[in-house]
């Protein structure tokens, strides 16, 4: 079964939004999405240098999409805006991998699958490391929820609680990383933060709870990735972004059935 | 016994003394109240004892085990987050319907459970972090000007309902509010704020006290006053309960 390349690109799609779909859901409450679009654009850095070095692509983009994490620390701490810093960080990242690929020959064509996506062309090995990932991130969210949930409600909420704030932060944005890797094949660089957002946004039509909200948004994204490669399939569309537009299609409904509704 | 205490502590925040060399301690079941005017550090002094700011110098000790509750002066829940009262109640964790019933009732709530949080009115929103804060049975409810938003029937009726939690749960309180006359009529000890503290005793000791007058003018003879009145008032108020 998973010899068939259409079979794998449909669970590859399948891992990547599991994943996006909850982890979206924080990107949304804690107002995250330029934050989450920066390391995005890190991991064309990313696969840049993994080329460069013959690293693995994965290992490449974890590690410059923290480094750019850190970064943005450093200069929001230093007193730049949160937004010009990241606005900073993410075409610099961006430009300067493109710019390291061009010195690469033979490498440009292997680039636009990042930038893109190539889903149907994921192997064995990549499903393993984009399930693995999901497996990760989804654990991770499931055990750290309550206090992920407290301190983004409210920092001196969580501190007299016991939980530090800042930890939990850091924490999520190890798992941004780990999503952007897995979800780089999938839809690639160029179009992560739209499968964090977009189910999240939809499923916020429907959900009375924070939970609510995270099934929503696993079960929204779910349905982009089968409609998505679907439609890739039958119209001959690139499949990444077909996904995307099949979740902006779901969002769509999911805002007027809310307005029926009420 | 002390359950909390601050020896000394200061705090610097852009080259600016915001507390200086502040010293207090916190025994159970006893009604603390922070006044000051803006500016005099309150909030920061609160944010130190929870632990979410570290003091430049001095220490803060906790009893072991510490419970607090916390009631933060205002609390922003983004409109992107679909949140219930009872899942609300929930955090940081879950809670029996039970305690959540009980809890609710205490802060003087009934059947708000299925509400969105998002939906409810100003004075059911600060009761139901009063809910939340005391559902642990917390050593110590710490508030932060609890009563911003709220009017002044209305912050009257919470300062009441803080009594009642208090004589409930038996826990200490501690408070920070710019409220002087409703504050104080609950207070067992208010501690006057200005970066460092300039006087502290029970209400009528620190109402009389000069650094206190210095702060919030003469006019506040008349608060005195307006303290007597209400509490005179809350009795009023209770007999006619019981009587009913």
């Amino acid at each position: 079964m998973l010899d068939d390349f259409v079979v794998r690109g449909v669970l590859a799609a399948l891992g990547a939004v599991l994943a996006t779909g909850v982890l979206g859901c924080f990107v949304v409450w804690r107002r995250m999405a330029y934050f989450g679009d920066a390391m995005a654009h890190a991991a064309v850095l990313g696969v840049a240098l993994s080329l460069a070095f013959s690293l693995s692509i994965y290992v490449g983009v974890i590690i410059t999409a923290l480094c750019i994490a850190l970064i943005f620390i450093q200069l929001t701490d230093a007193g730049q805006t949160a937004d010009a810093a990241l606005g900073v960080l993410a075409h610099t990242a961006l430009a300067l991998g493109l710019v390291i690929v061009s010195l690469l020959s033979g490498a440009k064509l292997s680039l636009s699958a990042y930038l893109f996506g190539s889903v149907l062309s994921v192997g064995i090995t990549d499903l393993a490391v984009i399930w693995g990932g999901a497996l990760v991130v989804l654990g991770v969210l499931w055990w750290q929820w309550s206090d992920l949930l407290t301190a983004t409600l409210s920092p001196d909420l969580a501190y007299a609680a016991g939980i530090d704030p800042r930890r939990k932060e850091l924490l999520l944005t190890v798992l941004l990383a780990l999503v952007v890797a897995v979800a780089i094949k999938v839809v690639g660089a160029l179009l992560i933060t739209a499968l964090l957002i977009i189910p999240a946004s939809a499923a916020r039509q429907f959900a009375r709870t924070p939970e609510g909200m995270a099934v929503a948004a696993m079960i929204a994204g779910a349905l982009a990735a089968l409609l998505g490669t679907q439609g890739s399939l039958m119209f001959d569309t690139p499949t990444g972004p077909s996904i995307v537009v099949a979740a902006a299609g779901i969002f769509t409904v999911s805002i007027i059935a809310g307005r029926l509704r009420s | 016994m002390t359950l909390l205490a601050a020896e000394k502590v200061a705090f610097r925040y852009g080259g600016h003394n915001v507390l200086d060399r502040v010293t207090l301690a916190l025994v159970p079941g006893e009604i603390v109240t922070i006044v000051g005017p803006n500016g005099s550090g309150k909030s920061t002094l609160l944010r130190v004892l929870i632990g979410a700011l570290k003091p430049s110098s001095g220490a803060v000790t906790r009893a072991k085990g510490l419970k607090i509750g916390y009631v933060p002066q205002k609390l922003h829940i983004d409109q992107s987050m679909p949140l219930t009262v009872r899942r609300f109640l929930d955090l940081p964790k879950r809670v029996s319907d039970h305690d959540a019933c009980q809890a609710l009732e205490t802060a003087g709530l009934t059947d708000l459970g299925q509400r969105q949080m998002a939906g409810l009115s100003g004075g059911q929103f600060q009761r139901v972090l009063l809910a939340r804060a005391i559902i642990g049975r917390p050593d110590v409810l710490m508030l932060d000007e609890a009563t911003q938003g709220l009017d002044q029937p209305g912050s009257a009726s919470f300062y009441r309902q803080i009594e009642a939690v208090r004589t409930e749960l038996d826990c200490a309180v501690l408070m920070v509010s710019h409220e002087l006359h409703v504050v104080m009529s609950a207070s067992d000890r208010v501690i006057c704020l200005n970066g460092h503290v300039c006087c502290e005793g029970t209400p009528e000791v620190v109402s009389a006290a000069p650094a206190y007058r210095e702060l919030f003018g003469t006019g506040t003879g008349g608060a005195l006053a307006l303290y007597r009145h209400d509490h005179d008032h809350h009795h009023h108020d209770h007999s006619h309960e019981a009587a009913e």
